[in-house]
C-alpha cells in the first residue's frame, strides 16, 4: 500500500488522534488544542487527548459564554474559544530586540531567540481563515513581521472542522467554513454516534502526509465521506447569525456620517474586547524601556486597540476622540477598508466580537441597521 | 563603529555631527550616514525615518537636507513630545538610531517639465526642503517655480539662510501671520498669497506640507486657480509606531499613511480631509 | 502716459468689465501715487476713496498703546483696498500705509455710489467682484485667527 498524499481521506479513531499527539510531541511540537480553563474551552498545551474538552460545548450569545456538559463525549464538540490562534503567531507580547550601549555611544542589537515550533490542533475554518488574512497582512508585506513568519512557518495545522457552531456563528455566510478547504496539513471531521466515535482524516500537504503515516486507520469509504458532509452540511445550516457581504466595501464606505455610528456610540465601551478576541485584527504598539544603568534598552510590541483614545494621538490630540468615531473606524476597516489594503474581508465570522462584548454589540445587526436607511454623504470633493 | 545589519525594525546607531535651534521650537539635527550600508540613506524628498533615542522611543521625522547629499542625513523637528525632547538635548559625537527610509515621496519626475508651486506652513517646510535642493541640481527640467511659505510670525521662520539664497532661480515669498515692527514682508495668511500667484494652473504640479487646515484650504486655493486635483501634493500625518503598515496606527481612511502616504495626491484623499475623526 | 480707461482695463479686479462700462466709472477715478510711508487711509476719517492697487505693498494696521502699529495684513499688486465707502457711515476702520513706492487708481466714493445707485446693472458688476474678495479675505483672516502653526503642548 503506498504512503498517504496529500488529498487523501482516511478515517482514524480516538487511539489515532493520540497517536496524532504523541508523533507531534516527539517531533519537537508543543501541540496546543482545545482544553477546560478560566470556565471556557481554552487554546493551551495539550499533553495527551485527555486534556481535550470531552462531552462539553460552549453556549454563546450577545455579551454571553457558558460552558455546557453534551449528550455525547465528543472531543470538538464545541464552536470557538475566546481567544484563537492569533494569540499563538502573532503574540500579546513580545520581545523585538534588546540593545546594548557600548562605550563610544553606539548601540549593538542582540539577536531575538529562537521561535517555539508549534502545532494546532482544532483549527476551526474560520480560525484557519483567520491565519490566512493575517499572512496577508504580515508575511506578504514589503517588510514581513519576522516573529509572525517564523513562528507561521513552522506552524503544523490540524483543522477541525464544524459540527456544532454556537449562535453568534456565520461563517457560512463569510464563505470561510463550516469545512476547511485549504492552508491545513491535516483536517478531522469528528464522527461520532451510539455506536462509534471516529474522525474523517484529510491529508492537506507533505507535511501532514508524513505525520499521517504514523496513524493507525483504514481508507475512508463512500459512507464515511458522506457522514462527514452531513455534518458540515448540518453545521453550515444551523448558523446563529448572518451578514450579507453584497457591496459592504461602499455602503460603509459611503455612509460615514449615518447617524447609525452615533447610536452604536451610546452602547459601546470602547473597551476593545471585540479587537482582542477578534482573530484578525492586528494592531500592536511598541514600548520602549531602558533598564536602571540606561545601558541596556528593549523594545516591547503589545497587542493595541483602535478604541483607546492613545492610539490616534498625535500633536496633543486624538484623531478619533468620540466613540462614535472609534467604532466607524474598527467596523469600515473590518468590513471595508481590508479590501482596499488587502484584497479581502477582515471578518471571517467567527462570532467572537458578538460574544465577548460586554453589551452584546452585534456587528451583523449595526450593518443591516445601516443598510436598512442608507445615508450617503455627498459625493467625492474637488 | 562598524556597520550593523539594518533592518526594517532595527534601528542603527548614527553618529550626531551636529544640533542648531532654527526657531523657539525646532531644530535640525544633522547626522553622519556612514554607519548605513554603502554608507548612504538613499531617501528621496518626501520621505521619512523613525528616529530613535536610546531607551525612550521614536519619533517619526521626515528628511530634510539635499538627498543627494552623501555626506549628512538632516532633520528639522519641533521638540513636542519626551522623544523630540530628548532629541533636542543629544550633543555631537552621541548616538541617535535610525530607521528608514519609509513612505511616499514627492512627485518629483511628474514636476518635470511644469510649473512647480510649493506652499508650506510652519515646520511643514521642512519636508519640502528636499524638493528645492533637487530642483536647483536640475533648474533647467522645470518652469516657474513659486515657493510660497506661512509662518506664524517673523521670529518662527525657519531657514532664512536657504531662503535668501534660493529667491532667485525659485521665486520666493514669505507670509507670516502675526507681524511686528521691522517687519516689511507679506503679512496674512499663506492662502491669500495663491490667488495673485504667477503660474500656469495648467501646467503646474502643486506641493504643499503644513498644518492640516492649511493644507486643505491651500490644496483649495489650488484648485480655484484650475490646477487639476490629480496634481496637488499633500504630505499628510497620523500617529506613527512601526512605520512598515502593519501596526495600525497611521490609518487615515483606507490608506496607511507610512505606506501609501506620508505624500498623497489630492484627488486619492479629498473625501476623507473633510471627514471629522476619520 | 496711459489714459485711465486703459489703466483700468489692466487692473484684474475689473477684469470682463465692458469698456462702456470702465468708461463710466473712469469719470470718477484718478491716478495716484504714494510714497513710502504715506498713508492711504487713516481710522476714523471718512471713507471717501476705494483703491486699485497698480504697483507696490500696502500694510493695513491699527494702532494699540504700548505696542504701536499692529500689521494685521498686507495687499498688494492685483489687489483693492477698501469696503467701507460701502457701508454707512462711511469710515475708515484701519489705517493703510505704503510700504514701499504705490501706485494705485483712487475712485470718489460718492461719485462712485451715484453711479452704481443710477446704473444697477454696473453696481451688481462691482459686487459680483467685491463679494468673492472679501469672502476670501474674512476665510483668511478666520485661518490667520487659528493660530496654526503655534506649540501645541
Amino acid at each position: 500500500m503506498s504512503a498517504p498524499g496529500a488529498g487523501t481521506v482516511r478515517v482514524i479513531d480516538r487511539t489515532g488522534i493520540a497517536r496524532l499527539v504523541e508523533e507531534l510531541r516527539g517531533q519537537g511540537y508543543r501541540v496546543l488544542g482545545p482544553t477546560l480553563g478560566d470556565g471556557a474551552i481554552v487554546y493551551e498545551e495539550v499533553a495527551s487527548v485527555d486534556d481535550l474538552p470531552a462531552g462539553w460545548t460552549d453556549e454563546q450569545e450577545g455579551g454571553s459564554y457558558r460552558l455546557k456538559r453534551r449528550g455525547d463525549e465528543a472531543w470538538f464538540g464545541y464552536a470557538s474559544s475566546p481567544h484563537s490562534w492569533k494569540r499563538l503567531l502573532h503574540p500579546p507580547d513580545v520581545r523585538l530586540w534588546q540593545a546594548r550601549r557600548r562605550d563610544d555611544g553606539s548601540f549593538d542589537l542582540s539577536e531575538p531567540p529562537p521561535a517555539p515550533k508549534m502545532a494546532f490542533l482544532g483549527v476551526r475554518s474560520c480560525d484557519l481563515q483567520a491565519i490566512l488574512v493575517q499572512d496577508r497582512v504580515l508575511r506578504q508585506s514589503e517588510h514581513p513581521d519576522p516573529v509572525y513568519a517564523e513562528r507561521r512557518e513552522m506552524a503544523f495545522i490540524v483543522a477541525v472542522n464544524c459540527g456544532d457552531p454556537s449562535a453568534v456563528c456565520f461563517c457560512a455566510s463569510m464563505e470561510t467554513g463550516p469545512r476547511a478547504q485549504a492552508g491545513f496539513d491535516l483536517a478531522l471531521t469528528e464522527l461520532i454516534d451510539d455506536s462509534r466515535h471516529e474522525f474523517l482524516l484529510e491529508i492537506g500537504s507533505a507535511a501532514g502526509a508524513a505525520i499521517a503515516e504514523h496513524l493507525p486507520g483504514r481508507e475512508a469509504g463512500e459512507a464515511d465521506m458522506s457522514r462527514a458532509d452531513a455534518v458540515v452540511a448540518t453545521a453550515a445550516a444551523r448558523m446563529g447569525r448572518r451578514l450579507d457581504t453584497g457591496g459592504i466595501k461602499e455602503l460603509l464606505q459611503e455612509n460615514q456620517l449615518h447617524p447609525h455610528w452615533e447610536e452604536v456610540a451610546e452602547r459601546c465601551l470602547t473597551c476593545g474586547n471585540c479587537t482582542m478576541v477578534c482573530p484578525t485584527c492586528f494592531c500592536t504598539t511598541v514600548e520602549d524601556t531602558a533598564d536602571l544603568t540606561g545601558d541596556i534598552a528593549e523594545r516591547w510590541r503589545r497587542w493595541d486597540s483602535c478604541f483607546t483614545l492613545e492610539f490616534s494621538y498625535m500633536n496633543g490630540g486624538s484623531v478619533r476622540n468620540a466613540p462614535a468615531a472609534r467604532y466607524r473606524h474598527w467596523l469600515t476597516h473590518k468590513l471595508a477598508s481590508w479590501y482596499d489594503q488587502f484584497g479581502t474581508s477582515g471578518c471571517v465570522g467567527c462570532g467572537r466580537c458578538i460574544t465577548w462584548c460586554p453589551v452584546g454589540i452585534d456587528i451583523t445587526e449595526e450593518v443591516e441597521a445601516i443598510r436598512a436607511h442608507p445615508q450617503p454623504h455627498g459625493s467625492s470633493l474637488g | 563603529m562598524t556597520a550593523a545589519r539594518a533592518s526594517a525594525l532595527a534601528p542603527l546607531p548614527l553618529r550626531v555631527r551636529a544640533i542648531r535651534q532654527e526657531n523657539a521650537e525646532s531644530a535640525t539635527i544633522e547626522l553622519d550616514p556612514s554607519a548605513l550600508p554603502y554608507g548612504r540613506l538613499g531617501a528621496s524628498p518626501g520621505q521619512f525615518n523613525m528616529l530613535y533615542v536610546f531607551g525612550m522611543g521614536e519619533s517619526a521625522i521626515s528628511v530634510t537636507g539635499d538627498c543627494d547629499e552623501p555626506r549628512s542625513i538632516l532633520h528639522t523637528f519641533r521638540a513636542v513630545g519626551p522623544v523630540t525632547a530628548a532629541m533636542r538635548r543629544l550633543e555631537p559625537g552621541q548616538t541617535l538610531g535610525l530607521r528608514g527610509p519609509f513612505g511616499t515621496g514627492w512627485p518629483m519626475r511628474a514636476a518635470e517639465g511644469a510649473d512647480l508651486v510649493i506652499i508650506a506652513g510652519g515646520i511643514g517646510l521642512a519636508p519640502l526642503r528636499p524638493v528645492v535642493h533637487a530642483v536647483l541640481a536640475r533648474r533647467q527640467l522645470y518652469g516657474r517655480v513659486l515657493l510660497l511659505y506661512g509662518a506664524r510670525s517673523p521670529d518662527d521662520i525657519i531657514f532664512r539662510p536657504e531662503l535668501e539664497k534660493w529667491n532667485g532661480p525659485v521665486e520666493v515669498v514669505v507670509s507670516v501671520d502675526y507681524a511686528h515692527p521691522g517687519w516689511d514682508g507679506h503679512v496674512g495668511f499663506v492662502t491669500g498669497l495663491i490667488p495673485r500667484a504667477r503660474f500656469d494652473p495648467a501646467e503646474t504640479v502643486g506641493m504643499i506640507c503644513g498644518p492640516e487646515v492649511m493644507m486643505r484650504f491651500a490644496a483649495n486655493g489650488l484648485l480655484e486657480r484650475g490646477v487639476p486635483e490629480d496634481r496637488i501634493f499633500l504630505s499628510m500625518e497620523r500617529n506613527m509606531k512601526c512605520a512598515t503598515g502593519q501596526c495600525g496606527h497611521c490609518q487615515f481612511g483606507p490608506t496607511f499613511v507610512c505606506r501609501d502616504g506620508p505624500v498623497f495626491a489630492y484627488d486619492r484623499i479629498s473625501r476623507l480631509l473633510t471627514l471629522r475623526e476619520i | 502716459m496711459k489714459g485711465i480707461d486703459a489703466i483700468l482695463a489692466e487692473h484684474p479686479f475689473l477684469g470682463g468689465f465692458s469698456r462702456d462700462a470702465l468708461s463710466v466709472i473712469a469719470g470718477c477715478a484718478a491716478n495716484r501715487r504714494y510714497d513710502a510711508g504715506s498713508y492711504l487711509c487713516r481710522e476714523g476719517e471718512p471713507a471717501d476713496h476705494f483703491f486699485l492697487i497698480r504697483h507696490g505693498r500696502i500694510t493695513l494696521e491699527t494702532n494699540a498703546p504700548e505696542r504701536g502699529a499692529l500689521t494685521f495684513q498686507t495687499l498688494g499688486e492685483g489687489e483693492i483696498l477698501g469696503v467701507s465707502w460701502l457701508v454707512p457711515p462711511y469710515r475708515w476702520d484701519f489705517d493703510a500705509r505704503a510700504v514701499g513706492l504705490v501706485r494705485a487708481v483712487a475712485f470718489d466714493a460718492a461719485c462712485l455710489r451715484g453711479k452704481c445707485e443710477a446704473d444697477h446693472d454696473l453696481g451688481y458688476e462691482l459686487m459680483k467682484r467685491f463679494v468673492p474678495e472679501l469672502v476670501r479675505r474674512m476665510q483668511a483672516a478666520r485661518l490667520q485667527s487659528l493660530n496654526l502653526y503655534g506649540q501645541t503642548e
